[in-house]
């Protein structure tokens, strides 16, 4: 059986799409409301947001968190900004101008009619956002700041100081909680989903675990939304908060949700290298540090001295000489696999010989050190406190790592996953940004999911279906709540002899060296070969302590671990069948003569959507095709 | 290098805890107080034992999960610094460390150094909002904000709801968490139609949920990693004081949703 | 979270008292009027220096205002008795609010005055009980003659023991005051970078002024200076 991929994107000029498709739907009356439940799960950005807008509406909602508040949702580690095309700085800016620049970034891959609403909504984010009590920064005339961020030609990105992310949150969990106190939005903290349950085709509600008591509880509803963020954890080191795991989408998808391009994920290039084997996650420094930073190796390999100590003529600036119009501010992609490529060949610095220096030392004797501290003090008090060295006096030693997925589960027009009523927003979805996210634009994507788009096809839906109608007692909530029982059992029954890390960090040495910044055949076959062994070994060697019917951590782990090596290996099959370099996909085979990405828009213009075919079955890919009505396919060039 | 650490091990919110104490000695100065901890518990989970339960997520220090006690002070002896970004090197070979959960009466211990912090959730929902429903929202320049208002505001906003404020203080009180959201919202425009109701309701649950009081000893301010103000209790008494000796129409001001 | 309703007077101050600001404030208030009093106080007995005639006179002249000085008293009295109930009920209000101490406890920012508030104020109360029965009412005197203020100073002060006492809970009270009055500032809720240190210096040369002048008067008559 073959998914029916219908993207429901409405037809005529672009920029009048979203105010037809939202004339066109159907509304439920404000009487009536309430007799509707809808479940959301995960309360970051996407989450909160729609569990707020819905309460606002008077739908019955309930929310679901595996953390003790909504405000510890990941979204709040974003630090940059938020891009939204205002055009305040007068630079010519627009709707059009963000759709395209986010086509472009994302290398062609993305829907047109997804991306310029997410264009169109940006604006209304900052008006709501603003009115919420979120503290931007701002010029002394009172208006509101940008910047210009990730190489835009424009300055639409608006910040709270480093912690945009912070704020956004806290001003949507605000939102949240007020509609928690009109009792409007019931908010299950420290539950975890486990399952989705599909009764007559549709979704109709969730199986979770309360993470204190071990209770496995069913939930019945008339729409189910998820908003559960990325999966770059499957890496086990990434940028991501520890928590932030794959398993309510990986049980959506074996439950009849397509997963779109799951190979596209993205390594930002400047992060802090890892220390150690003790290492648990990766931090990011902002990539704004390029602008001033310039990035070297020793021309010697495993070249040892103090960086100090390396003259001028023994250093290699690599990236200023393999893209000499770009330099330092090539992107993110290109950064990334060229210090792999310098470590892969020697030259790389620091301990563990994985890291290349980021030097400021001639920017500091151009422009002053009181300059460098105005623009990045921050950055470098937080690279001291970790590695304790100075980096005004010691060049930085930084390193690609795994920071976000734009696949996850697809989604049409509508945001309505291959399953009538499981809707799909923010990172969890396959997303609005190609095969490449554009820096300051998750914010905006989780945001306009949850306040602008999803209330609204949310009721679309519901205005199409009857309230009620299934009970926590039928037959499929049963089974499933027995299966996820028995799940649960099982990981506590095998009483092996290694630790989940130890078998997290085995999946993400794999994923890292053979899925990660670049990819050949080779690698990604090695891949699907070695992954079904240690899973193999996980479920038959693993060792999780401790009860199902208390607080355990080692038993919230494990079942995310074991969900992580099945979306690894589709992962690595999807990058296989690829056949093209595009965005945060790079297929070594396919690359131009200087190294670029080359993409294959003949054979590849389509998003591919990944259908459960049960146990022990290959997955079956499906293709829902891109047409590009308004934009022209180009090649990208930063040389 | 070598750690002794007493833990305070408690299996559940019902059943007693005591102090357990565990050697490590193969800790890197390198690393963050809690992946000193993942060492020891991974040794745990090898031995068949019950690793320790403590709360963390970005270890980036935002997230405010992460927090526990440290040798008496809350998130350790760096200052402006969460646990997960403390680091080893802070400590000397054979230091002997005692790690607490948060305590207070609205903190109820959950399991070892979990402690339940849901009563925050409660007091901003009292009223630690701006009541703006999606789509009514103005044009976001139409209401201009001097710079450093919003710079303050921004201050207080820093806030990461981490709990350390209570831990910390002699008599448990949550002033410098409540404050910090009241001087946030009521230092801007957009918070000020509902200054007094918001503050007259959240110092109304705060008090409810069993937090003490504030006796001035600037504690919190001390420990906060994100150096939180305790100007912005100032502030919340005198909203607080004024939202209930002046308010003309009290019942519909402090009631109305 | 319900309505709040604070229809009347009575509601008002009921719901102000009831939450743990207001009686903070209820106890900075009563604190700044028997600041000003010690102060005060302070000042009318240094005249103790200028000899029997001038402190004596003194002394007449506040009997003299009658009623007026009850009303003085009685506004004292309600001051320290709101100060002393609001303090008693924060104190345990502190004991319910961590029922669980701490095994390990550090401080970091504390000043030994803030941290020795709880017990420094009811020992300084104990003294104003002594100190009225000793020079007021005279029934802790050895030696008391009604209107000769002098004499019943120099008298008193002439046991060592009453002396010590005196020079103990001054030195306690300089110590209360030295966190209390900035701390009073605070609560009322005037907080100001740029003004709070200063706010803070004051502070603390008030405590030195009460202290110095107070513990002067017993030292000054222990040593004979005052005769």
């Amino acid at each position: 059986m073959a998914f029916q991929l219908d993207a429901r994107t409405p037809s005529g000029p672009l920029e009048h799409r979203w105010s037809k498709a939202k004339q066109e739907m159907k509304l439920v009356s404000p009487a009536n409301r309430r007799k509707y439940t809808v479940i959301v799960v995960g309360s970051g950005l996407a989450g909160g947001s729609a569990a707020a807008t819905l309460g606002e509406l008077g739908y019955n909602v309930k929310c679901f968190s595996y953390h003790d508040s909504p405000r510890r949702a990941h979204s709040i580690g974003a630090q940059g900004g938020i891009n939204a095309a205002k055009n305040y700085q007068n630079d010519g800016d627009s709707a059009y101008r963000l759709f395209y620049d986010t086509i472009k970034g994302g290398d062609f891959r993305s829907r047109e009619s997804n991306v310029y609403r997410l264009a169109e909504v940006s604006v209304d984010i900052i008006d709501q956002c603003v009115a919420q009590g979120v503290p931007f920064a701002r010029e002394y005339g009172g208006t509101l700041a940008n910047r210009s961020f990730g190489g835009a030609q424009v300055s639409r990105t608006f910040y709270a100081r480093g912690q945009t992310g912070q704020q956004l949150l806290l001003g949507c969990y605000q939102a949240l909680e007020r509609q928690v106190d009109a009792g409007r939005v019931r908010m299950f903290h420290r539950h975890e989903m486990l399952d989705l349950v599909v009764i007559g085709g549709r979704a109709r509600g969730i199986v979770t675990r309360n993470l204190l008591t071990g209770a496995i509880d069913c939930h019945v509803a008339d729409a189910v939304v998820l908003a559960t963020g990325g999966y770059s954890n499957v890496f086990y080191l990434s940028t991501n908060a520890k928590a932030c795991n794959a398993t309510a989408i990986w049980r959506a998808y074996k439950r009849g949700a397509g997963f779109g391009n799951p190979c596209y994920t993205q390594i930002h290039p400047t992060c802090i290298p890892q220390s150690g084997d003790y290492q648990s996650k990766l931090t990011l420094m902002s990539e704004s540090l390029r602008n001033d930073g310039r990035i070297w190796v020793p021309k010697k390999k495993g070249d040892t001295r103090n960086p100090n100590e390396i003259p001028e003529e023994e250093r290699d600036y690599y990236l200023e000489r393999m893209y000499p119009a770009f330099g330092n501010l090539c992107p993110r992609d290109i950064a990334s696999r060229a210090a792999k490529l310098m470590c892969d060949q020697g030259f790389g610095v620091g301990p563990s010989g994985r890291g290349v220096y980021l030097d400021f030392k001639e920017a500091i004797g151009r422009l002053g050190r009181k300059t460098i501290e105005e623009r990045y003090g921050n950055l470098f008090e937080m690279y001291e406190q970790i590695t304790a060295e100075d980096p005004y006096s010691v060049p930085m030693r930084i390193y690609p790592a795994v920071h976000y997925t734009m696949g996850g589960l697809w989604v049409d027009y509508h945001l309505q996953s291959t399953i009538p009523g499981l809707f799909v927003l923010g990172e969890a979805n396959f997303s609005d940004h190609g095969a490449n996210r554009l820096g300051a634009s998750a914010l905006m994507q989780g945001l306009a999911d949850g306040y602008f788009i999803a209330p609204y096809t949310v009721g679309h839906f519901l205005a199409q279906v009857k309230p009620g109608g299934v009970e926590a007692e039928h037959a499929e909530f049963r089974a499933a709540k027995e299966q996820v029982e028995q799940r649960t059992r099982r990981l506590l029954s095998i009483q092996g002899k290694k630790t989940v890390d130890d078998f997290h960090r085995e999946l993400g040495k794999i994923m890292w060296e053979y899925c990660g910044m670049a990819r050949n055949a080779t690698g990604l076959k090695h891949a699907l070969e070695k992954i079904p062994e240690v899973r193999e070994e996980f479920w038959h060697n693993v060792n999780v302590p401790g009860s199902a019917e208390e607080l355990n951590q080692s038993l919230e782990k494990a079942g995310r671990v074991a969900d992580f090596f099945e979306l690894g290996e589709l992962t690595c099959l999807d990058a296989l069948e690829r056949e093209e370099s595009c965005g945060g996909h790079f297929r070594e085979e396919h690359q131009t003569e200087e190294g670029e990405a080359k993409r294959d828009d003949e054979r590849f213009c389509h998003a591919a959507v990944w259908e459960y075919a049960g146990e022990d079955k290959p997955p079956v890919r499906n293709v829902e095709p891109l047409q590009f009505e308004f934009v022209h396919l180009a090649q990208r060039s930063y040389k | 290098m070598k750690i002794i650490l007493n833990i305070w091990r408690q299996k559940n919110s019902s059943s007693p805890g005591k102090m357990v104490r565990y050697e490590l000695d193969k800790v890197n100065e390198h690393m963050s107080f809690l992946e000193m901890l993942d060492v020891l518990n991974e040794d745990l989970a090898r031995k068949g034992e019950d690793p320790v339960a403590f709360e963390h997520d970005c270890r980036e220090g935002i997230c405010g999960c992460c927090g526990f006690m440290v040798n008496g002070i809350a998130h350790g002896p760096e200052r402006s610094t969460t646990v997960c970004q403390l680091h080893m090197r802070h400590f000397r070979d054979g230091d002997e460390l005692w790690l607490e959960p948060f305590r207070a009466k609205a903190f109820p211990v959950i399991k070892d150094l979990v402690v339940d912090r849901s009563a925050f959730d409660r007091v901003i929902a009292a009223g630690g909002y701006i009541s703006i429903n999606t789509g009514s929202a103005p044009e976001a320049n139409s209401i201009p904000v001097e710079r450093q208002r919003a710079d303050r505001a921004m201050d207080a906003a820093a806030c990461i709801g981490c709990g350390a404020c209570v831990a910390a203080c002699p008599n448990a009180s949550a002033s410098l968490f409540v404050s910090a959201k009241i001087a946030h919202l009521g230092l801007l425009p957009q918070g000020e139609p509902e200054r007094d109701r918001r503050a007259v309701r959240m110092v109304l649950k705060m008090t409810e949920e069993g937090f003490g009081y504030c006796t001035n000893t600037g504690e919190c301010e001390a420990i906060c990693p994100k150096g939180v103000k305790i100007e912005n209790i100032a502030r919340m008494h005198r909203d607080f004081t004024r939202a209930v000796a002046l308010y003309r129409e009290a019942s519909k001001a402090a009631g109305a949703h | 979270m319900g309505t709040i309703a604070l229809n009347s007077g009575l509601e008002r101050t009921a719901f102000f008292y009831q939450s743990v600001v207001g009686k903070k404030v209820v106890m900075a208030v009563t604190g700044c009027v028997l600041s000003l009093f010690v102060l005060g106080h302070m000042l009318g007995n240094l005249q103790v220096y200028q000899g029997a005639e001038k402190l004596n006179h003194y002394a007449a002249l506040l009997q003299g205002l009658g009623g007026g000085l009850w009303v003085v008293r009685l506004v004292l009295l309600a001051c320290a008795g709101l100060h002393v109930l609001s303090a008693y009920q924060l104190w345990r209000l502190k004991l319910d609010a961590r029922p669980t101490p701490y095994i390990k406890k550090a401080t970091v920012a504390t000043t030994y005055a803030a941290r020795t508030m709880i017990w420094s104020g009811p020992i300084v109360l104990a003294f104003i009980i002594y100190h009225l029965l000793h020079f007021t009412t005279g029934q802790a005197h050895p030696d008391f003659r009604h209107g000769d203020v002098y004499h019943n100073v120099i008298a008193g002060f002439s046991s060592p023991a009453a002396s010590l006492f005196y020079i103990a809970a001054n030195i306690l009270l300089a110590f209360h005051l030295y966190h209390g009055v900035w701390s009073m500032f605070q609560t009322v809720g005037v907080n100001h970078p740029r003004y709070t240190p200063w706010l803070k210096r004051l502070s603390k040369a008030y405590a030195w002024v009460i202290g110095i002048g107070n513990v002067s008067i017993p030292l000054a008559v222990l040593t004979g200076i005052v005769k």
